[in-house]
């Protein structure tokens, strides 16, 4: 191939290393986008964020203004700018509640990735044991977790955090489980059949195929498992349990009459239901990078 | 492929009983090969039958029968229609699935023992490279497997990307590649190890037709340099005749070797371009075409140009 032929017309694919792949579009596919020539990662930034910034600064003045000129009361709907003046004055409360709750998602999400990732490799070892844990996922997955929030409070009492913990990580187990046993069965044919062709040993095919052939996968199943501990962590709070999350937060709030207060709350869980969004997606793409 | 290949003669003419010549297209008559040459021979197939078991009892005879001799440092394509089991007669050889009758022996060895022993290197119908590697990093999987040290496996992953005219993208990823170029990474890496056993399946079906008409003049180069035996699965009559020493002809329902021809074009060091315009080129096309087809629906030797040059 080094001869003098002509130079061949296949496209350059742009350098492997590419920094910008990070932000935009993190909630669609991982599919690779193709660049635009000559657009620089800012404008791209900018071209992806900047209009559902400025739908939402639209939108947000149009509801100060529907608010103030229909004199809709406040506990119909809390204007714009006293939702904003609250958030401001109960900042420290907004950012201690996010973090109670937030933590205990995350220990929740730890938990049940961990567990949902242990059973779909045992799964997938051994047919007995996917049978044996097929019904039992799919009843927990169709079972409203949180619905079983009172029975855990009795259970480990009402001062405990461990209730809620074990709420999101049983929300977090199936998704978890669910997508990394997808992806540990999806071990190509003709990538068994080449480390078969060079005599791989079992741990080498886990190690060099298997395992790489399911992480997208399993990460993807953390996207989707993040989501659904940071509502179950938050809406067990509303069942009751100790009092400093985001959800009794919000609850108290409402039930005094302070609901512009409530959705600076509201606000909070927003932003940290994002954080956990944005954190796992961005670790899902740069895991499926190259598919 | 500077370093140190098992550097073998031009592969010897094959005995008269093996394989006809082109002239006198006949039916092989096989079984000759005995158990001490088997160990001079690349693959011996003795009465090979593959059964796969259909649904509900059901059951597909992908192949019967077969009898077939490569010698060491020839390259045999195998040409058949679709579905007459050239794919499954090269997994056997390979060891990726056993033969329901009958045996096969590569270099005297068990198949088994010849996978173990890494006696071939194989390049699939479809590049089947990991998606999570570099293009080096999948040229090298076979060194690091076998526990080649990060020396030696760099230097031979830089000449086997300068060999498949990717010295430039090492560090891209398959999907950065279109599927000519895949394909060329999954060459390099069935080469890694220097096999004396080439099997391919339809290597160079995803390349267009001046890619392929290249890598094939550098097939051949590579394999007068390293003396490999290559087993070629391929769909195209031209491409078999312009590469092989003998092209097998194999017919489905059950699928079963009906033919072997000998097209020896000359050596595979000195087979140039304009041999693709030689008269021998398409006297040999037109015999596998009449081996294919039958007699009576192939053209004359002097339509041969109107042949399915591909
Ligand atoms: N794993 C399998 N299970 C059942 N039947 C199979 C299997 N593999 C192959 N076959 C059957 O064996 C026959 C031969 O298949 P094979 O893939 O070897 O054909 P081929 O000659 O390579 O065809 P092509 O040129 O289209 O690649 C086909 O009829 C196919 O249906
Ligand atoms: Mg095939």
């Amino acid at each position: 191939m080094t001869s003098a032929a002509p130079e061949r017309v296949e496209t350059t694919p742009p350098p492997a290393a590419d920094p910008t792949i990070a932000m935009p579009g993190l909630a669609a596919s991982a599919a690779p986008r193709r660049r635009a020539a000559g657009d620089g990662p800012l404008a791209r930034f900018a071209k992806l964020v900047l209009p559902p910034v400025a739908l939402f600064i639209v939108l947000v003045l149009l509801a100060e203004l529907v608010v103030v000129a229909a004199g809709i009361p406040p506990f119909v709907l809390a204007s714009p700018s006293a939702i904003l003046d609250q958030l401001v004055q109960y900042a420290p409360q907004v950012l201690a509640a996010t973090l109670a709750t937030g933590l205990n998602a995350l220990i929740g999400l730890v938990i049940g990735a961990v567990i949902g990732v242990l059973l779909a490799i045992a799964a997938s070892v051994g047919r007995p044991v996917d049978g044996m844990l097929a019904p039992v996922v799919a009843a927990v997955a169709v079972v409203p977790i949180v619905a079983l929030a009172p029975v855990f409070y009795t259970m480990f009492g009402s001062t405990s955090e461990v209730a809620r913990i074990l709420i999101a990580s049983i929300a977090a187990f199936v998704p978890v489980f669910l997508n990394t046993l997808r992806g540990l069965r999806q071990v190509r044919p003709v990538h068994r059949d080449l480390m078969k062709s060079y005599a791989a040993t079992p741990s080498q095919l886990t190690r060099l195929v298997t395992i790489p052939s399911a992480l997208p996968h399993f990460f993807t199943g953390l996207r989707i498992a993040s989501s659904l501990a940071v509502i179950s962590a938050l809406v067990a709070e509303y069942f009751g349990g100790p009092r400093q999350g985001l959800g009794s937060a919000i609850t108290t709030a409402a039930a005094s009459s302070a609901y512009a207060r409530a959705w600076a709350f509201v606000i909070g869980a927003i932003l940290l239901g994002l954080v956990f969004f944005v954190l796992t997606s961005l670790i899902e793409r740069i895991a499926s990078r190259h598919r | 492929m500077s370093s140190p290949t098992p550097s073998m003669p031009a592969p010897e003419p094959t005995p008269a009983a093996e394989s006809t010549s082109v002239a006198t297209a006949a039916t092989a008559t096989a079984g000759t090969a005995t158990a001490t040459a088997d160990a001079t021979e690349a693959v011996v197939a003795r009465g090979v039958e593959r059964v796969f078991a259909g649904a509900k009892g059901a059951e597909v005879t992908a192949l019967t029968g077969i009898e077939l001799a490569v010698h060491d440092g020839e390259f045999v394509s195998l040409i058949g229609p679709s579905g007459c089991g050239k794919s499954t007669l090269l997994r056997l050889i390979a060891d990726l699935d056993e033969p329901t009758a009958g045996e096969i022996r590569v270099f005297g060895k068990t198949a088994k023992q010849a996978r173990i022993d890494q006696s071939y290197g194989i390049a699939f119908q479809q590049a089947g490279l990991l998606p999570w590697r570099s293009v080096a990093a999948n040229i090298e999987l076979p060194l690091q497997l076998h526990g080649a040290d990060a020396a030696t496996r760099r230097s031979r992953v830089a000449e086997l990307l300068e060999l498949v005219g990717l010295a430039d993208f090492a560090k891209h990823y398959p999907d950065q590649l279109s599927g000519g170029m895949q394909q060329r990474v999954a060459i390099a890496r069935s080469l890694a190890e220097q096999p004396r056993l080439l099997l391919m399946d339809e290597p160079f079906g995803a390349l267009d037709e001046m890619t392929r008409e290249r890598m094939q003049t550098e097939l051949l180069r590579i394999r007068a340099e390293t003396g490999a035996a290559v087993v070629f699965v391929t769909h195209s009559i031209p491409e078999a005749v312009y590469l092989s020493d003998r092209v097998v002809v194999m017919s489905p329902r059950p699928g079963r070797i009906t033919d072997e021809i000998d097209v020896r074009l000359g050596d595979a060091a000195d087979r140039g371009e304009d041999l693709r315009e030689d008269a021998a080129f398409f006297a040999g096309v037109t015999a596998v075409r009449e081996a294919l087809h039958g007699p009576e629906t192939a053209p004359a030797a002097g339509a041969a140009r109107g042949v399915d040059v591909r």
